[in-house]
């Protein structure tokens, strides 16, 4: 898991060649409560970091899902807007949200290690 | 102000409730289960709310009290029985709500359950409209709690002995360990299930003894999906200075008897909304696919022209879909009519319904 980044909004995001899989954390589903609906990006689509590229939705309120690097959307997946609870059940494994070809690789460079990820969501959240 | 606590606080945190500020009281959101496994536990078996936060006022009184009652609230009062109740409004003379409510007749007067944000004001004007000549009580001593669902009526007459024998919309005093409890059968979630007043100090004690046998504290989260799934309005949201009981759509509370009359605060209003109808009207609206349309959502005709706004809007978890209700324009509001809402820039297809979205029968007695 050491090539995982994570992002301030709660993204957490893993490099495979140029191709970002991004996904929220177990932090975020655990402050959104359970989830009922999720809106992507459609494919083809190009997104800006730190720009918005999706809708999560609890019972309680909407957030929006940002990503955190630039690249064209190459890929969504649909089982989690066909199913949203899968995001609160495997957030950052089988319930990822997008995936990116990534125009610039060193904007992965901004984004934290896991430690430091896990560090900020406990100040968050404190 | 500082933010108030009820007497469950503590039993709040034991149960690892995540809080939100509620009216001036800090009140349980959710529990570690979360909204939607709340929800659907108190639909399948048995929920108990603190709504201490709402207020009890205790007004003292007889056949004067029920006439100056009735220049106030659009109710036969005079033929309500012995502890029954009835939901009802506080209107001021524009027939604008000011507070939706719950009022039992007692053997010593009225008992009134009012909105925790309205109670201090709705105080206010009650005292002013009976011009002090009643005894009345906004009850501070006193919990609130609902039990609701199916195993409620069993679980809670383990406890509280013959509970179980109540109609539904009546209620009496019983004891619990040797205390005064006030039950009635009501609730606001569609399910069957009961609201005990009950002294401070008692609370803790019935709410464990409770959930020794089976029921499980419900968060404030679940019961706005319940109640929204049930077609019950929110005060606040659903119901304001703004709109009338008959915009609301909730003239079936308003008595024919005292219509005729006319002699209550907003029945001018009323009379008039009654003859010649009303611009705006409450619906239910039931989005197609999964989009969520919350508060303040604008709604659209099909020549995308806007002719209302969504007051409530969730998912609700035992229809599983969103489900939502809003006032539109009269002309739109006829069952089955295709409205579209604009959600984050896009509009969504939706048609109007009938309420409840979720409907289970009430117990013997309900009407």
């Amino acid at each position: 898991m050491s090539d995982v980044k994570y992002s301030k909004e709660h993204e957490w995001i893993k490099l495979d060649g140029d191709v970002a899989t991004i996904g929220i954390t177990k932090h975020a589903t655990e402050m959104l409560g359970d989830i009922v609906f999720a809106e992507l990006p459609e494919k083809g689509s190009k997104v800006e970091k730190d720009g918005t590229a999706g809708v999560v939705e609890s019972t309680k309120a909407a957030s929006d899902v940002y990503t955190p690097v630039s690249g064209e959307v190459v890929d969504i997946n649909q089982a989690i807007v066909d199913d949203p609870s899968k995001i609160n059940e495997d957030p950052e494994n089988t319930a990822w949200f997008f995936k990116l070809k990534i125009k610039d690789l060193s904007e992965m460079d901004t984004l934290m290690n896991k430690d430091d990820y896990d560090r900020f969501a406990k100040e968050a959240s404190a | 102000m500082e933010t108030k606590k009820t007497s469950l606080y503590q039993l709040h945190q034991d149960c690892n409730a995540k809080f939100v500020e509620f009216a001036g009281y800090q009140m349980p959101i959710q529990y570690s289960e979360g909204i939607v496994e709340e929800h659907k536990f108190t639909r399948n078996h048995s929920g108990i709310f603190d709504v201490s936060h709402m207020g009890q006022l205790f007004i003292y009184g007889g056949d004067d009290l029920i006439k100056d009652l009735e220049k106030i609230f659009p109710l036969d009062l005079k033929n309500l029985k012995l502890n029954h109740s009835k939901y009802s409004f506080l209107m001021d003379k524009d027939a604008g709500i000011q507070d939706d409510l719950i009022i039992t007749k007692t053997s010593e007067g009225f008992l009134i359950i009012l909105n925790a944000a309205c109670k201090d004001n709705d105080f206010k004007i009650l005292k002013e409209l009976l011009k002090e000549k009643y005894k009345m009580i906004l009850d501070e001593y006193r919990s609130l709690i609902a039990i609701q669902g199916p195993k409620s009526s069993i679980i809670l007459n383990d406890v509280v002995e013959g509970i179980k024998d109540l109609n539904f919309m009546t209620g009496n005093w019983f004891l619990f360990e040797n205390q005064k409890v006030f039950i009635t059968r009501s609730g606001y979630t569609g399910e069957d299930g009961f609201e005990i007043s009950i002294p401070n100090d008692f609370v803790d004690k019935l709410t464990r003894e409770l959930i020794n046998k089976g029921s499980k504290l419900i968060g404030l989260g679940a019961r706005d999906t319940l109640r929204l799934e049930a077609g019950l309005c929110l005060y606040g949201h659903d119901l304001d200075k703004d709109k009338t009981p008959v915009e609301a759509n909730l003239k079936w509370a308003i008595s024919k008897e005292r219509i005729s009359k006319g002699d209550f605060i907003g029945s001018d209003i009323i009379i008039k909304q009654l003859n010649n109808g009303v611009s705006k009207i409450r619906v239910g609206i039931k989005p197609e696919g999964r989009i969520i349309a919350r508060e303040k959502t604008k709604i659209f005709n099909q020549l995308d022209i806007h002719i209302g706004e969504i007051t409530s809007g969730t998912f609700g978890p035992s229809v599983n879909g969103p489900v939502a209700m809003g006032y539109v324009e009269n002309e739109f509001s006829k069952k089955n009519t295709k409205v579209f809402l604009e959600v984050r820039g896009k509009k969504h297809p939706a048609s109007i319904c009938s309420l409840p979205f979720y409907k289970k029968s009430y117990v013997k007695g309900a009407n």
